[in-house]
């Protein structure tokens, strides 16, 4: 019987595939399909709940807060992400030159994105403290603002320093995988086009961006689906405030369903970000296909 | 990526002239690690400050003229902070490698024995893989409930695998890819089990993807915080970014003092195995962007 076992490769595979299946199957598939259902249901904590059809969502559609969350996700997801990859290719191609120490370089630029979120956050939280801020002291010393500035007191404010701490955090996760990408770049393109007279810019938009683009669709897919379901920073710096300017669908979801106990109206909240995910993965997807097709690539 | 590719990519660059170097190069790299450093500096700088000397505007804010222990003291015994440090330490450790054994299994049985619908199953861990927390922790929340596991560790030891496996198992099973199919044929020609191929052959040759991927985990489990956040309320099973955010921060009077010296704590000890292996994570984060 064991033997056999040990011969056929259905039987061993599905054996091998157990213990993550049935973790899998319990603490995601099932709880995935759960959400989808709580979110037609108006249960509370403690209570379970009737099915009450598009009710959830339609209410959500109709509540200021909801939209202010949506517009601030998108917003902040946009804005985040742009100023990540901008850097974030920078960063990689400073990094990519001979430098002395690289190693070193490499390995501290990552500290920002190793260390708990959380933790870093509540750094920031202190750093734009309204009163002790040490941007604020800086700035009042060399001369250029006479009052400290109100960074997560005032809505347009507390956006930019939410997208700032964001932004610290997701730099070095680009600028290390572009950097990966960078080095598998052989050199020879870069010796032929300077023979035939290329300039550094025209060899950065001829030679490194094409051959770097599928590695940024991969990398800023990733990026933009864990800046638009972010919890963690705008939890621990402004737990959605000043006047919800701040909350992203993912901390809305959090307050209704966990603070508030309205666990149905929150899994609709959760629930109605599963578009927008898939339409970045979608895009990204696609993008790819497309490229890979323009360059001789057979259908797959 | 073969090693040949990537020495000296920067190709030409010999023909630019020093002080040009400076300002395009080392210049915007010294303002990038200026930026990225300043937050640790100032988390560690502010864990010794005295309270008189944090709450003043004048003097010198960079540095601090009288370190006290006082905030870090208050820490280790005025709080649950110790416990904090084991429950995470304890929920990472475990979770890490119960996921760790699952992946190598699951990453054995699709890339290698190539079951019936293997390719569809690695399809499967590679979306579980891109579903966020933030979308799964409110009906995992009454999972948790529903079996009984609210406020207990196991609630974080189960529910932790459900995206340490899907990443272990897709980063495995590029590292078992590389590994030649002709060893596994002459052990199988010699009489070996598929057990023994795993075991004697498979897992030593991947030892260095086994390092990547258990770092990575580890990191992983020890910064969650929205698992952690939701399903476990007393002080004594909370881990560390979730007792900080929540215990310490009392009404409206802020201990900046002992809020940044317990950030710092926290992060030293991921911080400390990431510097014993830099190269293992980074090719794990690489490694887990690449198709």
């Amino acid at each position: 019987m064991l033997d056999k076992l040990q011969n056929n490769r259905n039987a061993l595979g599905l054996v091998f595939m157990l213990p993550a299946a049935v973790l899998l199957l319990l603490f995601l598939t099932y709880p995935l399909g759960l959400g989808v259902w709580l979110g037609f249901t108006d249960t509370k904590v403690g209570r379970p709940g009737q099915w009450v059809g598009l009710e959830n969502y339609a209410f959500l559609l109709e509540d200021q807060v909801t939209r202010l969350a949506l517009f601030n996700t998108l917003f902040y997801t946009t804005i985040a992400s742009v100023l990540k990859f901008f850097l974030g290719l920078w960063l990689a191609l400073l990094l990519n030159r001979n430098l002395r120490f690289k190693t070193f370089f490499r390995a501290v630029i990552l500290l920002p994105y190793i260390v708990p979120t959380a933790l870093s956050a509540i750094a920031f939280w202190w750093i734009f403290d309204s009163q002790f801020s040490i941007i604020s002291w800086a700035l009042t010393k060399m001369g250029l603002i006479n009052a400290y500035i109100d960074f997560l007191g005032e809505p347009w404010n507390a956006r930019w320093s939410v997208i700032a701490a964001n932004v610290w955090r997701g730099v070095p996760f680009v600028a290390i995988t572009l950097l990966a990408g960078l080095q598998t770049i052989s050199p020879s393109y870069y010796e032929a086009s300077a023979i035939d007279g290329a300039t550094p810019w025209q060899q950065f938009r001829h030679v490194t961006l094409p051959l770097l683009t599928p590695i940024i669709a991969v990398v800023m897919t990733f990026s933009v689906l864990f800046t638009f379901t972010d919890f963690q920073l705008i939890y621990v710096i402004t737990r959605g405030g000043p006047l919800n300017a701040t909350h992203l669908m993912a901390t809305l979801s959090f307050q209704r369903a966990i603070s508030g106990g309205a666990l149905g109206e929150g899994a609709a909240i959760s629930i109605a970000m599963v578009p927008f995910l898939l339409a970045a993965i979608m895009v990204s997807y696609f993008g790819l296909q497309r490229r890979a097709w323009q360059q001789g690539g057979g259908d797959k | 990526m073969s090693q040949e590719q990537a020495v000296d990519t920067a190709g030409m660059s010999y023909l630019e002239s020093a002080p040009r170097k400076l300002v395009t190069v080392y210049l915007p790299l010294a303002i990038f690690l200026f930026v990225l450093l300043f937050p640790f500096y100032w988390m560690g700088i502010t864990s010794f400050k005295p309270n008189n000397e944090l709450l003043s505007r004048e003097g010198n804010p960079f540095w601090v003229i009288e370190p006290t222990l006082a905030h870090v003291k208050k820490l280790l015994f005025d709080t649950s902070y110790p416990e904090w440090m084991w429950n995470t330490m304890l929920v990472s450790v475990v979770s890490t490698f119960a996921s760790l054994t699952a992946a190598v299994l699951a990453a054995y049985a699709i890339e290698r024995l190539r079951f019936k619908g293997a390719r569809h199953v690695g399809l499967a861990i590679f979306l579980a893989y891109l579903v966020p927390p933030s979308i799964l922790f409110i009906p995992l929340a009454s999972v948790v409930f529903q079996l009984g596991l609210f406020d207990t560790r196991w609630a974080l030891i189960l529910t932790y695998p459900t995206f340490l496996i899907p990443f272990c198992t897709w980063l495995l099973m590029g590292y078992f890819r590389s590994i030649p199919y002709e060893l596994e044929e002459c052990a199988l020609i010699d009489g070996a089990t598929r057990w023994q191929i795993l075991t004697r052959i498979i897992l030593p040759l991947a030892v260095p993807g086994l390092i990547s991927a258990g770092i990575f985990a580890f990191t992983l489990s020890w910064n969650e915080f929205i698992y952690a956040l939701t399903f476990v309320s007393s002080s004594e099973i909370k881990t560390i970014p979730v007792g900080v955010v929540t215990e310490l921060v009392e009404g409206d009077v802020y201990h900046w003092g002992s809020l940044m010296a317990g950030a710092l704590l926290g992060s030293l000890p991921v911080a400390f195995v990431y510097s014993f292996f830099v190269e293992y994570y980074v090719s794990g984060m690489t490694g887990s962007v690449k198709e």
